[in-house]
């Protein structure tokens, strides 16, 4: 960098002490959660627990409240998840390895239908799903959640496809493999990394989802996390907030945890973001 | 580049099962073309069921009174343009569109997109712990599950909450938030979830832009404004547009924030068209007028989804 002038090296000072006010704004909603968590009497303000506990945790690890409600959640988004990635898949692998004359028509619906509003199409679903008898049936929300997901899995694994070079599956041709064959032998092995990047992306992203669960089940039985904790939240008159908080943080960790794994990987896709050079 | 090789590909392919020489091998060559495209129906099926048909669906039932329960729900009788005339003049509905611009131009446009690019330029050049540490906790409120977003700034805007004990130690004394102000609440709470996504296509975005660049410009006398405006933001000017158009999108369709939050109150001061959506189907059990909101809703994203896909021009 060039000369190390004082007011350079103030400009500098300044900078850094933005970022670190904007880093202490950032954390400063979090500090009620994780105090709160360790404190039985908490309400809604901050304050270090008179006696720190672990009784938050005790309260709510039951099956009603805890156990089923994330085996729900895991049933539902890891459901929905694979069927994702794998019906993605079949369909990226004829668009990115043969040309027909839909297929640049289809392209452009499915980037396109990634950027609709999901959540204006829940009343119309929610009609459908009455109509077909569907409310309050888990493979069937999974399937619907799986469908939400699925134009930016297969653009993202075309893109992962379109990157194995084709001089691969050829020679598996000529030795008489079918497409099929070849996509299961070959590409996938190859591509396995961003399916499995893709798979945690939708799971992620399937369980923080709150609005499609909580409009088709209903059972009390079949709901995943994400909504029970908002029935838990709001049945009691006199909220129990450090078990609230407890909870949040136990839901939460799954989802934080996969995060930590994928978030290597991800750059890549933020590149994807940023990726449109003209 | 692509294109040739799969071009190329199927031409080896046809090659491989003997090629469209003879009229028979035709048929079968034309056989085996439509098979191959045979994957792509399960996504198909999925697609048209749960996307296109609903989405038809409820353009046909905006035009009737269709209902969850009683007379509507049995047999819901063809009403043509009612809830729409109905729609363009429910001052509810009104409401509903200015608050959801405010949303989106507040927590997404102004919000999230100048904090995170704000962000992510100051973190340029500064020590990678004071970087890694600043980026973990704007990402850490990205990462936790909404209705956790949700719940945490309920507790933080609160009568008792940590911004009421901060004002009242600053003697600036307190008010409950999310009843005095509902709609800047929710956009507080969105841009501190949403921050984490713009700073992360900034940074990628940043790191292309090379550091001579802005040696040169500096070398040049250029001032750090001068600078950002005419160096720095119309090199990473396409990950302006696209992470302003992915945003617009997202924020457009927030429901669980702010339903969790405010659940659109008090009165209709925080429903955005999507929680009055909901209100109007599923609290007052109007499914074809809440039917009719949602087909705006869709409309407002299908205009932005169509500027992103033409902005995007992707190389299908």
């Amino acid at each position: 960098m060039g000369v190390d002038t004082p007011s350079r090296r103030a400009a500098r000072l300044v900078c850094a002490g933005i970022l670190v006010l904007i880093g202490v704004a950032f954390l400063a909603p979090l500090v009620w959660l994780v105090l709160s968590c360790f404190d039985a009497s908490a309400q809604t303000n901050v304050k270090f627990p008179d006696h720190p506990s672990l009784d938050n945790f005790r309260a709510v690890m039951n099956t009603d409240m805890l156990w089923r409600p994330l085996w729900n959640g895991l049933l539902l988004c890891g459901g929905s998840a694979l069927i994702t990635v794998l019906i993605a898949t079949f369909a990226a692998y004829p668009l990115s390895r043969y040309q027909t004359r839909f297929r640049k028509p289809f392209l452009y619906t499915v980037l396109f239908a990634t950027g609709l509003p999901i959540t204006a199409i829940m009343v119309p679903v929610y009609g459908l799903f009455v109509r077909l008898q569907l409310v309050d049936s888990m493979p069937a929300t999974a399937l619907f959640l799986a469908t939400t997901s699925l134009p930016f899995a297969i653009w993202l694994i075309k893109g992962f496809i379109d990157s194995v070079p084709i001089s691969l599956e050829e020679a598996s041709w000529v030795d008489g493999a079918s497409p099929m064959q070849a996509l299961r032998h070959i590409v996938v092995p190859l591509i396995a990394p961003g399916m499995s990047v893709v798979l945690i992306f939708t799971f992620i992203q399937a369980w923080g989802n709150f609005f499609v669960p909580f409009i088709l089940l209903q059972s009390p039985e079949k709901l995943p996390a994400s909504v029970t904790v908002f029935t838990f939240f709001g049945q009691y008159g006199a909220v129990a907030y450090g078990q609230l908080a407890a909870y949040s943080v136990l839901y939460s960790m799954p989802v934080v945890v996969l995060y930590l794994i994928v978030s290597r990987t991800m750059g890549g896709a933020f590149r994807f973001a940023g990726a449109a050079k003209g | 580049m692509r294109f040739r090789a799969a071009i190329a590909g199927e031409d080896l392919a046809a090659a491989a099962i003997g090629g469209p020489t003879s009229p028979r091998r035709g048929r079968a060559a034309r056989l085996t073309r439509a098979t191959r495209q045979l994957p792509l129906a399960p996504a198909l099926i999925m697609l048209i069921l749960f996307f296109l048909g609903p989405v038809l669906w409820s353009i046909y039932s905006s035009f009737t009174n269709a209902a969850l329960t009683g007379d509507g729900a049995a047999n819901p009788q063809w009403v043509g343009l009612d809830n729409f005339r109905r729609l363009f003049s429910d001052p509810n509905v009104t409401n509903g569109i200015w608050l959801t611009v405010v949303f989106v131009l507040g927590s997404a446009v102004i919000g999230q997109n100048l904090l995170g690019l704000a962000i992510a330029l100051l973190m340029r050049g500064r020590n990678r712990w004071l970087r890694g540490t600043v980026g973990a906790i704007v990402v850490s409120a990205w990462v936790l599950p909404e209705v956790v977003s949700a719940f945490i700034w309920y507790a933080f805007l609160g009568q008792d909450g940590t911004l009421n004990q901060v004002t009242k130690a600053l003697g600036i004394g307190s008010q409950d938030w999310l009843y005095s102000s509902p709609m800047l609440a929710v956009i507080i709470a969105n841009t501190w979830r949403g921050t984490a996504f713009s700073m992360l296509v900034y940074n990628a975005a940043l790191a292309d832009v090379p550091l001579d660049v802005q040696e040169a410009a500096e070398l040049d006398g250029a001032s750090g404004w001068r600078r950002l405006w005419s160096v720095t933001l119309p090199l990473i000017r396409s990950a302006i547009v696209t992470n302003l158009m992915l945003i617009t999108l997202q924020t457009l369709s927030v429901f669980t924030l702010i339903y969790v939050m405010t659940a659109g109150g008090p009165g209709f001061a925080s429903s955005t068209l999507p929680v009055l959506m909901y209100q109007q189907a599923f609290k007052f059990s109007e499914v074809g007028y809440g039917t009719a909101i949602s087909l705006l809703l869709l409309a407002i994203g299908a205009v932005f989804s169509f500027v992103y896909v033409r902005v995007l021009k992707p190389e299908a």
